[in-house]
């Protein structure tokens, strides 16, 4: 697959000193769900705002479908939709004018049928002659999606999209980027929410203070990063772990009352038969299994080393 | 050329406006229509005359670029500082636009309003007083020149105005002293040697005095005068602006 966007050796240092990128290097490929996860402050919106054109970087390259942000901004933001992590929109205006002045500023000739078509995907057509501030903080957000799509992007960005919005709504959002993917929009998405980003993303990239620490395939991730357990609960505590566990890496939990089998990592999976047959050659009976596979989240701890 | 978004921006900006038609259009039709009760004909039936001309219809001219100059400054900076302050400037700066593009927008739509404004003023004093225009090309051409300088020059405030009070600042305490003391209500022959020399430091007085010629042929200053320092402001703010969209002051980050 063909990379959409290439970032090379991005920097941002602002006016007060602050070094928001710290030389980033990131190829999106055309087609693919990126989620951006990281703390706040780790440079996520200055990513986002130097290849949408909001800021300029301090060094580096952004191409955007082979165009340069800075030199071949008609064409770069021609490509790109950008959807705010803050809910601004023009409280006096009305759903369809802003929608439509969001197609017009991007340079698309009009087209009421491709906007109406937006306002009903993002079920906002009933909504379409209400003026912004009379609408629900969900349904604002949806209508800067359909600001952002107005002019037909091929890429999508949303910053933190979900910030604020109920479960349901969640879903839904969920759902409509993914139909959104399947017409071959590539879509860029940050969040806090790293349940986000394992439900909806092909990859992950993980930032921090200024970072790229790292950007993988989800699966890929999972495995490499992720640790599974297997936990089982004694009808009888054990006061000692008997050599025999103790060899196969076992360790003793809840004062004797758990057995706890740590593996993952492409490491221990087929230790698993050998350490029932064990448990079974000590005469130990057991009253419950449980096993746990370690999620993005505690993947991101561990990287970050906090809690974004 | 990104002629959709100015197109865009243009009549979004208008619509903005036709929102807020009647505050904008009465304001201005009842503050004028007062300086004429007052000025003109309580104070200026003990004014005779004028350089010729009655003192209501002296003092026309100098109304109506109060009004345009206040209009076009108004609605240029509330244009351009509205999205700063609400945010949605997001979508302006992430837009295939240039920035001359989005000057022509939005200062094009708030010259636009100055103009209707002010003609509308110009129709409100044909009711009090009896005018005679000698040149309209001329008068027209001073009113859209002034219509776009202004503009221009408010929505320079509107990108440095960080609150309300700043936005505020030049349109009421800069604007209404330097119409007042430009020879609005007043030929300058009437002041004393040396307020007329500070008069000749006031921009205003250039912008009147070439306006009120274009409808009586009397004028403070020369009107080929007056059309180089409209020209001079002119190109003084389109300089301000290249320096602005050069640096990206207070725009890009």
């Amino acid at each position: 697959m063909s990379s959409i966007v290439s970032i090379q050796k991005l920097t941002k240092t602002y006016a007060n000193g602050f070094s928001a990128l710290k030389g980033v290097d990131l190829e999106i490929r055309e087609g693919e769900i990126l989620a951006l996860l990281g703390p706040n402050g780790a440079g996520k919106t200055t990513l986002i705002s130097i290849i949408c054109g909001i800021s300029v970087p301090t060094s580096g390259t952004v191409l955007v479908g082979g165009h340069d942000v800075v030199q071949e901004f008609r064409k770069t933001r021609a490509l790109i939709g950008l959807v705010p992590q803050e809910l601004t929109t023009d409280q006096f205006e009305t759903v369809w004018n802003t929608v439509t002045f969001s197609r017009g500023v991007h340079g698309a000739k009009s087209n009421p049928a491709l906007i109406e078509q937006i306002l009903k995907d993002l079920t906002l057509w009933d909504k379409r002659n209400a003026k912004l501030r009379e609408l629900s903080g969900g349904m604002k957000r949806r209508v800067l999606i359909a600001k952002a799509l107005a002019h037909e992007p091929r890429i999508l960005f949303l910053d933190e999209p979900t910030a604020g919005v109920d479960v349901e709504l969640r879903r839904g959002m969920w759902a409509a980027i993914g139909r959104l993917r399947e017409t071959g929009v590539t879509v860029i998405l940050t969040t806090h929410y790293i349940e986000e980003a394992e439900e909806m993303a092909d990859r992950i990239g993980v930032i921090s203070g200024g970072e790229l620490l790292l950007v993988e395939e989800k699966r890929a991730l999972m495995q490499k990063l992720g640790r599974k357990q297997l936990r089982l609960e004694l009808k009888e505590p054990l006061e000692s772990l008997p050599p025999t566990l103790a060899a196969l890496g076992l360790t003793l939990a809840d004062g004797g009352r758990g057995l706890v089998h740590e593996y993952g990592n492409g490491a221990g999976e087929g230790r698993i038969g050998a350490v029932l047959a064990a448990i079974e050659a000590e005469g130990l009976s057991i009253s419950d299994v449980a096993t746990r596979q370690s999620s993005l989240e505690d993947i991101f701890v561990s990287l970050v080393g906090e809690r974004p | 050329m990104n002629i959709e978004a100015i197109k865009a921006i243009y009549f979004f900006e208008m619509a903005r406006m036709k929102r807020t038609l009647l505050q904008s259009v009465i304001s201005p039709v009842i503050t004028t229509s007062l300086y004429f009760i007052v000025f003109g004909t309580a104070i200026g039936s003990r004014i005779n005359e004028v350089g010729g001309v009655s003192y209501g219809a002296f003092i026309t001219p100098g109304l109506i670029m109060l009004t345009l100059l206040s209009q076009c400054i108004g609605n240029a900076s509330i244009g351009i500082y509205f999205p700063k302050f609400t945010g949605t400037i997001y979508e302006i700066l992430s837009a295939p636009v240039s920035m001359a593009e989005i000057v022509i927008g939005y200062v094009g739509a708030a010259a636009t309003k100055g103009l209707i404004v002010g003609l509308i003023i110009l129709a409100t004093a044909s009711l009090f007083v009896d005018l005679t225009i000698a040149h309209p090309l001329i008068m027209l051409m001073f009113m859209v020149l002034t219509a776009v300088t202004f503009s221009l020059f408010g929505f320079i405030i509107g990108i440095w105005a960080d609150n309300f009070e700043q936005l505020n600042l030049v349109p009421m305490l800069v604007v209404p002293p330097l119409t007042f003391l430009g020879g609005s209500f007043y030929s300058i022959d009437m002041l004393p040697p040396f307020w007329q020399a500070v008069s000749h430091l006031n921009p205003v007085l250039y912008l009147v005095s070439g306006f009120r010629w274009s409808f009586y042929e009397i004028a403070d200053v020369n009107p080929l005068i007056s059309l180089a320092m409209i020209a001079v402001f002119l190109t003084l703010c389109l300089s301000v602006l290249a320096w602005i969209f050069k640096t990206g002051y207070r725009l890009r980050k």
